[in-house]
């Protein structure tokens, strides 16, 4: 053993450098893994330290319509505290800045809100004035940026007017995410009344939070109101599950953070593998003499794995130590989508499981081309000659090896998504992208073997011949530099393709201005007032909101309790919530839930209240697949023919000729699906599960929708402006404002991946450094030789031009070509939708990874051209 | 010294598989040494020299025939014992050096027996004393880099004779060397065989080199065409 330390340890004295680099291409996967899960650790912690805080009380029941006399009554009869909130969606008018209006999360609250946590404001007085019941608004601080308003401007909300308080910075429990689509206005509840928008039932959503006495158990609470309270529709938050939903979300983007993080991890030890195969082709005359001085295969084996685990032990070192540091910056990086706040610490066990897994991969990618070692002959060092003998492809311990290695990435991804469908899908796309570029890197070594016209000037020859000759780097650098192109671009792809659907969508003589809550004596002067601002309704629709009593001859409530049935009489902590769908009762069966076996029918598709439309016939975005639209049905009809939407119709595991009975606001009305139908949800129009034909719930209640196109921007503001000035209680959506939304969320997200995917660009890179530097070693004798033959160092630095140019045009190319077709498959199977790529993106990305390449492979080999050749012919003598 | 056997091979035949079919470089070869002697293989290029060099010191297979090495048998032998057997009896000189380039001259000497786990003062002395004797005895330090040729050769003689081998084969050991450096060569060679009581099996072109052994073995197309034995050099 001594013998195999000392040799490792005198031998790698020439090549330290060489391995400590060779090293660090492991270096950023490892600190990618020692980060994320280190940072997990703390988010877990702060979850469990802020837990009520992420709720804001010990259990919230929310109900889409008012509470019930005898629901109030039993969460008074609880004891402890209450406090109500009631959230719905309306315009605000900005009085101080031109009457401009916003579309808004209108939060009214009482005093006592939130039990838990602290509601932060900017200023902080804020809070305390809105809890006081003053006529303040506490808005969220786009707002007030966006509009240019300050504390103490007004702005209205329906009839009521409100002096801003100050600016949301933090409410318990909510991510500022949630404001993306529409920012929360918070108002005191006592002052709603004063704004005339609290007949909109239809759209409001009630709240009750409750502090409970401390020996109530909020999921006891839960239980049995579910049981009491069946037919009042009532969904409920504790604070249990309320972490645990954040920590399943938490391990779910761990998992797919560290997948990402493990790619750069696979990279640089395939950088690595590539790095200590070069070096032990270097080593094999050491070895042959080895042996021949009388060291065994496993002797002379060990002094290699000894260096290869040195050079793994310290990249998975340095990169713990950098992960620790990158941790600082992680919060940074999420900030925005972390609904809690996160203290620092490192986390010791997770840094150890980065570390290891590293360390574990580094070493199975070692060991690979160092099993040549335990081949080398001692006769090499009689005959050179024998060194093409030293590798095979027959060793068993080669295949052995390469199944060690299948099976870590797939444990690894197991690991990370506890799915061994996910964890074999990682592997073998990551199997399949390394093979796609490996194979192309294999056709350019062939290509530039075969094709190379004698007519060029022969620094060009010269540089595409170092594209096949042996040790080239062709294979390594197309999968390093293709990897990190393929990453980066098909996010910027696919980024590109989403939004240009929405524009799509805006596009032409579309609508890009939708209204809605029109009340019924509203929709004339409505389209009237429209017309005047140059934008006319292009389309309008009626809305009545209705429920579902009955499925099939079967009772809603029925199927409601029959679904909270086996839970009620569950034992345990895990029975008492919803885990899955496995206790949803299916339709049309009276048998038990475990008798039937199958899928089982959601509880919310059951109880949700539906914005249902009446017409003629159906619209531009939408298409029958299945039955025949019925427009029009005689007044009185005892069964009415409906047209739903094939999700709906797949949800409730219904068919053609099913039966469903509607509850429209208190009017019972039996239809039955005539058929089917097919819609574009992205496109901003007005848009329905259910379509009832003309002539059945007219005379029911109804709001309108209206969808309209303006011109511009101003002009789409100046209508707003007017149409809420006329009518305070309706709201618009904005497709520009939806496009910014969007934009915001996938630059958020974006943010995050691409922070990930650097990790992998960067070890790229590094690779790409190691990779000449090894090529330069290799061939610092070539070099030595032409110089000493007359070659002029512009020459030489010719040749590696054209060779790098090749190399990181080609690179480029094809990681550009693999995210053009990762961005297709991605659209059309995902997101179902038309592939965008535009040319000029796409060029940018290839002109830019190409120079990435040649500079660094310039700057990396410059200095072998100075070499001094009498040190290499020394070496020779 | 006694007249016991220490290398004694019988009908060695080596072929190689090439493209265009088997290639036979060694046919039957068969002679034995006794320890002590000297030997010198000789023959044009390609006549099987280093192959039968490479046999006999247990770095290849045979295809056929049998090489008994200071009392083993190499054919019985799994690779890593034939490596012990050239750890215990075997010193080797090779044209090109093959010093291991990042071990220094001392180093370097040193590994043949840190390779049977020894170490420590004594044995660091008695390879410095080895690379005094050689000349080199201010070199210790340096690295293979730092040498002249005919250096390098001196501390591969200095490591060929530290694990006390019972035979030491030498592959052109003067082919590197100019003429004067070779001559001082040949006598380290010579002069340690002679002082260590070592069996010498020497391959060479250079017959004159080949007539100071105390036997002559030539080689054509892979066989013994004769096998001389001289008066005493």
């Amino acid at each position: 053993m001594s013998f195999i330390l000392k040799m490792a340890w005198r031998d790698s004295r020439a090549s330290r450098r060489r391995l400590l680099l060779y090293s660090l291409s492991v270096v950023l996967g490892i600190a990618a893994l020692v980060a994320i899960g280190s940072f997990t650790v703390n988010l877990k912690q702060a979850i469990d330290d802020q837990a009520k805080g992420l709720l804001g009380a010990d259990l919230v029941v929310t109900s889409r319509v008012a509470f019930s006399d005898s629901v109030l009554a039993y969460t008074a009869g609880l004891g402890g505290e209450r406090s109500r909130t009631r959230e719905f969606s309306s315009m605000l008018v900005f009085t101080t800045a031109n009457d401009a209006t916003r579309l808004v999360q209108v939060r009214a609250v009482e005093a006592n809100f939130p039990f838990y946590g602290k509601f932060e404001t900017a200023p902080a007085s804020a809070a305390a004035e809105l809890q006081a019941g003053r006529p303040v608004v506490v808005l969220e601080e786009t707002l007030l940026t966006q509009f240019g308003v300050k504390v103490g401007d007004l702005v209205k909300l329906g009839q009521a007017t409100f002096t801003i308080a100050g600016a949301i910075m933090k409410v318990p429990g909510e991510s500022a995410a949630i404001a993306t689509f529409a920012p929360r206005a918070y108002v005191p509840l006592g002052l709603l009344t004063t704004t005339g928008l609290t007949n909109r039932e239809s759209i409001t959503q009630h709240r009750v939070l409750i502090k409970l006495p401390e020996a109530q158990d909020a999921e006891v609470v839960e239980r049995m109101m579910k049981s009491k309270f069946v037919g009042e529709r009532l969904s409920f938050s504790t604070v249990a599950e309320r972490k645990r939903n954040l920590g399943a979300a938490l391990t779910n983007i761990e998992g797919f953070l560290n997948l990402v993080g493990f790619v750069a991890l696979f990279l640089g030890a395939i950088g690595v593998a590539s790095a200590i195969h070069v070096y032990v082709r270097q080593k094999i005359a050491t070895v042959a003499v080895l042996r021949c001085l009388g060291a065994s295969a496993a002797q002379s084996f060990s002094v290699y794995v000894v260096q290869g685990i040195a050079l793994g032990m310290f990249g998975a070192v340095l990169g713990a130590a950098l992960g620790i540091i990158l941790q600082l910056l992680l919060p940074v990086v999420l900030q925005g989508v972390l609904p809690i706040d996160v203290n620092f610490f490192i986390s010791w066990p997770a840094v150890g499981r980065g570390l290891g897994a590293g360390l574990v991969i580094c070493f199975l990618f070692t060991l690979l081309p160092l099993l040549a070692v335990r081949r080398v002959s001692p006769l090499v060092a009689l005959r050179s000659a024998f060194i093409e003998r030293t590798g095979s492809a027959t060793d068993p311990w080669r295949i052995i090896l390469g199944v060690l290695i299948l099976a870590a990435v797939t444990g690894f991804a197991y690991w990370q998504t506890r799915s061994w469908r996910i964890g074999l899908g990682f592997t073998g796309t990551l199997i399949a992208g390394f093979g796609v570029l490996a194979g192309l890197a294999q056709v350019v070594a062939w290509a530039a073997r075969r094709f190379v016209l004698r007519s060029l000037p022969y620094v060009v020859r010269q540089g595409i011949a170092n594209l096949h000759r042996p040790n080239n780097r062709t294979v390594l650098l197309l999968l390093s530099l293709g990897l990190g192109m393929f990453l980066i671009l098909t996010l910027y792809l696919t980024r590109t393709t989403l939004l240009n659907q929405v524009d799509l969508a805006g596009e032409g003589s579309r609508p890009n201005l939708l209204f809605f809550d029109i009340q019924d004596d509203q929709i004339e002067p409505f389209k009237k007032i429209a017309a005047e601002q140059n934008t006319p309704v292009i389309q309008s629709a009626p809305i009545v909101t209705m429920k579902i009593s009955a499925i099939k001859g079967r009772p809603v409530d029925e199927l409601m309790r029959e679904r909270e049935a086996p839970r009620s009489t569950a034992v345990g902590p895990e029975n008492s919530v919803e885990k899955n769908d496995e206790r949803r009762p299916a339709v049309g069966s009276r048998r038990g839930p475990k008798a039937r076996g199958g899928p089982l029918l959601s509880g919310g598709m059951l109880g949700r209240e539906y914005r249902s439309t009446y017409r003629s016939k159906i619209s531009g975005t939408e298409r029958v697949v299945a039955g025949k639209f019925d427009g029009q049905v005689p007044p009185g009809a005892a069964v009415v023919p409906i047209s739903v939407e094939e999700s709906f119709l797949k949800n409730l595991q219904l068919e053609l000729g099913d039966e469903i009975e509607w509850d429209v606001q208190g009017v019972p009305v039996r239809t039955k699906v005539t058929s089917v139908r097919a819609v574009e949800w992205r496109r901003l129009d007005s848009n329905f599960f259910v379509v009832f034909p003309e002539g059945a719930i007219e005379a029911a209640p109804k709001t309108f929708v209206a969808a309209l196109r303006a011109a511009s921007p101003a002009v789409s503001a100046k209508t707003q402006r007017a149409l809420v000035a006329a009518f305070p209680n309706i709201s618009a959506i904005d497709l520009a404002l939806i496009l910014q939304a969007l934009d915001s969320i996938f630059s958020k997200v974006a943010f995050v991946i691409q922070f990930m995917a650097l990790f992998t660009v960067f070890t790229g890179v590094i690779v790409l450094v190691g990779a000449v530097l090894n090529g330069r070693y290799q061939r610092i004798r070539e070099t030595v030789l032409l110089r000493t033959l007359g070659a002029t160092r512009r020459q030489l630095v010719q040749i590696q031009l054209v060779e790098y140019s090749i190399l990181g045009v080609l690179a480029a190319v094809v990681g550009g070509g693999l995210s053009v077709a990762g961005n297709a498959l991605l659209a059309h199977f995902v997101f179902k939708i038309s592939p965008v790529a535009p040319p000029m993106l796409i060029l940018g990305a290839v002109a830019v990874a190409a120079a990435i390449t040649v500079l660094t492979g310039l700057v990396t080999g410059r200095g072998v051209t100075d070499y001094p050749p009498l040190e290499i012919l020394r070496q020779e003598t | 010294m006694t007249n016991a056997c220490i290398l004694k091979v019988e009908r060695l035949t080596k072929n190689y598989r090439t493209a265009s079919g088997p290639l036979t470089v060694l046919r039957e070869v068969s002679f034995d040494l006794v320890a002590g002697a000297s030997l010198a293989i000789v023959g044009p290029s390609g006549s099987g020299k280093t192959t039968l060099l490479g046999l006999c010191a247990g770095l290849d297979r045979a295809s056929g025939g049998t090489v008994s090495l200071a009392g083993s048998e190499l054919g019985a032998l799994d690779e890593d014992g034939r490596a012990l057997v050239r750890n215990k009896h075997v010193g080797f000189v090779f044209q090109n050096f093959q010093l291991i380039p990042t071990l220094t001259a001392l180093e370097n000497v040193l590994v043949p027996l840190e390779l049977r786990g020894e170490g420590g003062a004594k044995v660091e002395a008695e390879a410095t004393a080895l690379l005094g004797r050689v000349g080199l005895g201010a070199r210790c330090d340096h690295y293979p880099v730092q040498l002249s040729g005919g250096e390098q050769q001196r501390v591969a003689l200095a490591r060929a004779f530290m694990n006390r081998p019972k035979i030491l084969f030498c592959d052109e050991p003067t082919g590197n060397l100019d003429g004067d450096t070779a001559a001082a060569m040949v006598e380290l060679i010579f002069g340690l065989n002679r002082e260590k009581g070592t069996t010498l099996v020497l391959v060479t072109h250079d017959l004159e080199l080949a007539k100071k052994c105390g036997r002559i073995l030539r080689l054509r197309s892979g066989a013994v065409v004769s096998d001389e034995t001289l008066a005493a050099s």
